[in-house]
């Protein structure tokens, strides 16, 4: 373990889940209390168009990604919010126009495609001193849009129509969360990759949600959960020659099934 | 301020409303005066919600006016506490009762300030109020119906309301709970809240309504407790339905026992 840790890219994959976990766990859980998961799952598949074009371009996939992800939130909490019927066909396709056109950009782009493939499954062993700067900047920019709205944010969530009733700036809170949704989401994918972010940004929230009733409580025990899916995933896929992104995935599956099975068998438990 | 501005807190006048392509509302004139306790009826779709949504800003009106407070129902509306319909909720939604009728504090004005003690006191009253205090530790998620929409009473409540408007608030509730929560309203109008609610639940709401109107496209209302022979000619199905329903005697103008 102590040899473990003397690793550079170790320390920069801990570091990683640090960091990670504390965006998946606030933003997590506001994701799955307004119900917007499959928008997150949208943004993120749509985000690799921007890899792909930044790739061809032969800039810093991360730029694309953010500018995609950007872009598709937007697009899609757009959607959401003004057309009354078929919204999830409208994401669904978005989702895969995205996906396709990073494809597209990486079939024209000659040369060695690899890491492209670390955009999708993810690769927290990889992440660069870049990458945790950018990480620590997003967490820095959630963690005071949420406490500066905390109450906002919470009442829209539960509902919406009574916040309106009040006053409160809905429309502009919505937009900040899809933003944040937008910017975790290209953080999630170094570690996780993007086809299996909807999984570490729903799970911890989820499990929170059927135990806690604090919506801050829940945020802390999304981020805790979030910490050790992934440095439970980073270790069991190190030991065992594994995926590290399809790991930390599958251990918070199974923590997610024992949870929902405890919750099922006894109703009325800590609550 | 007038003596008329100060007791007309809703005027509606020639309302015309409804969605993009259909028209629920037509001509609708309607004035809530303070201490009003109305209660309007009518089939569902016959422009309910829809009627309480233009009251409260949430959905643009085609043609007439509406004045809330003497202001646009945007700005007016911060004067009213609204008690959404039940089925809106999120009947699973991890959050306790203190913390739902908490929203009740917040508004536009507030966004950057903490909520402080004196918010607090006022959201122990409210749940003192509604007998919902000694749950305010609770989840809503394992409340009854009737326990919920007391809650719900009393975060609009909170909002420290002229006027309360409550849609459908029996919906889901057992018979019980019906009348513990007609007669918090009862109490709440006496200490002087204003309230507008509509249901189709007509046999409770007559016994605790000051006035009562008939809503299907128009609206038949003259600030009577009775239901009018006008009300009940064919066409305005509303009433008719509910008379089938059992209506109590007395809620028929008397005219209409003697025939």
């Amino acid at each position: 373990m102590t040899e473990l840790l003397s690793y550079g890219f170790m320390q920069n994959a801990l570091m990683a889940a640090v960091l990670v976990s504390l965006a998946s766990g606030i933003i997590g859980t506001l994701v799955v209390l307004k119900r917007m998961v499959f928008i997150s799952g949208g943004v993120a598949h749509t985000a690799y168009g921007g890899v792909g074009l930044a790739f061809y371009l032969g800039i810093n996939p991360i730029f694309g990604a953010v500018a995609f992800s950007l872009m598709a939130s937007f697009l899609m909490g757009y959607v959401q919010r003004k057309t009354r019927q078929r919204q999830d066909t409208l994401i669904g396709v978005m989702w895969a126009i995205g996906m396709a056109i990073g494809i597209i950009f990486a079939d024209l782009t000659p040369g060695y495609k690899a890491d492209l493939m670390s955009y999708l499954f993810g690769s927290i062993l990889a992440v660069t001193n870049t990458d945790l700067l950018l990480m620590l900047a997003v967490d820095i920019l959630v963690i005071s849009l949420v406490a500066l709205f905390y109450k906002e944010l919470q009442a829209t969530a539960f509902d919406e129509t009574f916040a309106r009733v009040r006053n409160l700036p809905v429309d502009l809170l919505y937009v900040i969360l899809v933003a944040m949704i937008g910017l975790s989401v290209v953080m999630l994918m170094r570690v996780v990759g993007l086809i299996m972010i909807i999984a570490l940004l729903t799970v911890p929230a989820a499990i929170g949600a059927m135990y806690l009733k604090n919506m801050k409580h829940i945020m802390w025990l999304a981020t805790g959960l979030s910490l050790i899916f992934t440095i439970g995933g980073l270790l069991i896929s190190y030991y065992f020659n594994l995926s590290s992104g399809a790991t930390i995935i599958l251990v918070s599956g199974v923590f997610y099934l024992g949870a929902l099975a405890l919750h099922r068998f006894c109703r009325r438990c800590p609550e | 301020m007038t003596a008329i501005e100060s007791t007309t807190q809703v005027e509606i006048k020639n309302l015309y409303g409804g969605y993009d392509h259909e028209t629920v509302l037509e001509d609708i004139n309607l004035t809530i005066h303070e201490n009003d306790f109305i209660g309007l009826i009518g089939p569902n779709g016959g422009g309910k919600t829809t009627l309480l949504k233009i009251i409260l800003g949430l959905l643009p009106y085609k043609k007439g006016s509406v004045l809330v407070m003497g202001h646009s129902p945007q700005k007016g509306r911060q004067h009213i506490g609204y008690v959404p319909q039940f089925a809106i909720f999120d009947s699973d939604f991890p959050i306790s009762v203190y913390d739902v009728v908490k929203m009740g504090r917040l508004s536009g004005k507030r966004v950057f300030q903490r909520l402080t003690g004196e918010d607090d006191a006022i959201v122990e009253e409210k749940l003192a109020w509604v007998d919902m205090l000694d749950y305010k530790n609770r989840g809503i998620r394992e409340l009854s119906g009737g326990q919920r929409q007391r809650v719900y009473i009393a975060r609009a409540l909170a909002t420290e309301p002229e006027l309360l408007l409550l849609d459908e608030p029996t919906v889901s509730v057992d018979f019980e709970s019906r009348t513990k929560i007609y007669e918090l309203l009862h109490d709440i109008n006496r200490q002087g809240v204003t309230i507008l609610m509509v249901s189709h639940d007509l046999n409770v709401i007559s016994s605790y309504v000051k006035t009562i109107g008939c809503l299907n496209r128009n609206l038949h209302y003259h600030g009577q407790k009775e239901i009018t022979e006008e009300m009940l000619k064919s066409g305005y199905n509303c009433p008719v339905e509910l008379i089938a329903h059992g209506l109590p005697h007395r809620v028929l103008a008397e005219h209409q026992e003697g025939r």
